[in-house]
């Protein structure tokens, strides 16, 4: 298991270049797969535009507790890209005037930003009610100062989603690190403890389940089902829902793929899966992410391949939401990763 | 170098089987795809019925294609690895059992 970021080891997938050289050779380059592009086109939905902005999903910085195996991010405890208060403000400014309903705060983990209570509290003086905060559940473990995040997630009535890749301690550990199942059990019982995921509560947990390997995942229905009754029998834990999510063949999970040579089966896999009615859906239609530093970028993922969005609107303190909504989205073969099968977004399938 | 008789990429190209019987092929996925709905049965034990059997049966791309499945639907190690065995246990048991008709063999010729 990994300890440090692919950016501390000095890894050539650090460098997002490189990533994109690796997605627009080989298979896609020869012929062999069709590029997402041309995929697109055969069903008319090129280019991909977006729809009403409904949530502007924020990245407080790449800094985390744990190194995922998997991690899009490249986050870890050695990232130092952190939101300034600065561009908090400029964030504010945003919400202040977005037709966006929801803010949905993402990291590394979100809450290691020291601002990161003053940042809530001020998005909902500014009006915003509904709050995603993804958390990785550990953090709320990992040191005093924040065992009371579940009395302040339920102050704002924020809506928490959790990563929890299985319900077995083994599947957890080797993906997300030794030790994190334990304690991501503490951390769901002390947010059910507080009311998350109970029955009667409207204090929503969610969990987010990433397939551990080179393989795509199954039926989010039927995977919620085993969740909810391995973790209830054997920890009495309550959840509200399951979303898979499909890995996208990106920072260390691509480095994963390549080194394990499973990248170019991972390829057929995605685009044999290949549904034009998820297309219709992806979150890049409806979310705006935002990084740290302040950029704006059609997705979470295009974030961590440094592809700013096509507008000349570029960052949140230039922002238009008019203008931004005349762009065309950035595209690339790892796109493939949103719309196999049923499809997948940070709010699970989509089709 | 000789090839090799199996090659893992062929199991891409099953689909292919209908462009010399299309009729027939048709037919086949028609009804491999409805026997692997959820029924009586629920996929995933569907699913490890098809590991056990893709074991016995010593398909590899059966093999590869059930524990990738296996995978998807959250199945783990040892409930594949039980699965396995419960294909091993019929295969040896179907082997075992036959010991009776040489028990009834050597009784009965010898004096």
């Amino acid at each position: 298991m990994a300890t440090k970021s692919l950016l501390a080891r000095n890894n050539d997938l650090a460098n997002t270049a490189r990533q994109m050289e690796v997605l627009s050779s080989g298979i896609f380059a020869d012929g062999e797969l069709p590029t997402f592009a041309n995929k697109l086109k055969e069903s008319n939905q090129f280019p991909l535009q977006p729809k009403k902005l409904e949530i502007l999903q924020i990245n407080l910085g790449y800094m985390c507790n744990q190194v995922c195996a998997h991690c899009h991010v490249d986050a870890g405890p050695d990232r130092k890209e952190i939101m300034t208060l600065e561009t908090m403000q400029q964030c504010l400014e945003v919400i202040k005037n977005t037709g966006a309903h929801t803010l949905d705060l993402t990291g590394g983990a979100p809450e290691m930003n020291p601002n990161f209570r003053e940042f809530v509290e001020a998005a909902a003086n500014a009006g915003i009610k509904d709050f995603i905060v993804r958390s990785n559940l550990t953090i709320l473990r990992a040191n005093k100062k924040y065992h009371d995040l579940p009395a302040f997630f339920k102050k704002h009535n924020i809506h928490v989603v959790s990563s929890m890749p299985h319900w077995t301690r083994g599947k957890t550990d080797k993906q997300r690190g030794d030790g994190v199942f334990n304690k991501s059990i503490e951390a769901l019982h002390m947010l059910n403890a507080v009311g998350y995921g109970k029955e009667d509560s409207d204090l929503k947990l969610d969990l987010v389940y990433n397939p551990s390997g080179a393989f795509l995942p199954g039926d989010q229905m039927a995977l919620e089902k085993d969740f909810k009754k391995a973790l209830k029998r054997d920890f009495n834990i309550d959840f509200d829902h399951l979303f898979a999510i499909t890995n996208l063949p990106i920072s260390r999970f691509l480095d994963y793929l390549i080194a394990s040579e499973n990248y170019e089966e991972y390829m057929f896999s995605l685009v044999d899966a290949y549904n034009p009615a998820a297309v219709a859906n992806v979150m890049c239609t409806n979310t705006l992410s935002v990084s740290w530093d302040g950029y704006l970028y059609d997705c979470d993922f295009n974030q961590m391949l440094n592809l700013k969005v096509a507008s000349k609107v570029k960052h949140i303190a230039d922002y238009n939401e008019a203008i931004l909504q005349e762009r065309n989205i950035i595209i690339n073969q790892h796109c493939y990763g949103c719309t196999a099968g049923a499809g997948s977004s940070c709010q699970g399938v989509v089709a | 170098m000789a090839k090799p008789y199996y090659d893992a990429s062929d199991l891409r190209k099953f689909g292919k089987i209908t462009e010399w019987s299309e009729e027939l092929g048709n037919k086949f996925f028609d009804y491999y795809g409805k026997v692997f709905e959820e029924g009586a049965l629920t996929a995933r034990e569907k699913s490890l019925i098809a590991l056990a059997v893709a074991h016995t049966e010593q398909c590899p791309y059966c093999i590869d294609a059930y524990t990738k499945d296996g995978l998807e639907r959250g199945i783990t190690k040892e409930q594949m690895m039980e699965a396995v065995h419960v294909g091993a246990a019929i295969k040896s048991g179907a082997t075992l059992v036959h010991g009776v008709q040489m028990m009834n063999k050597v009784n009965k010729l010898e004096m």
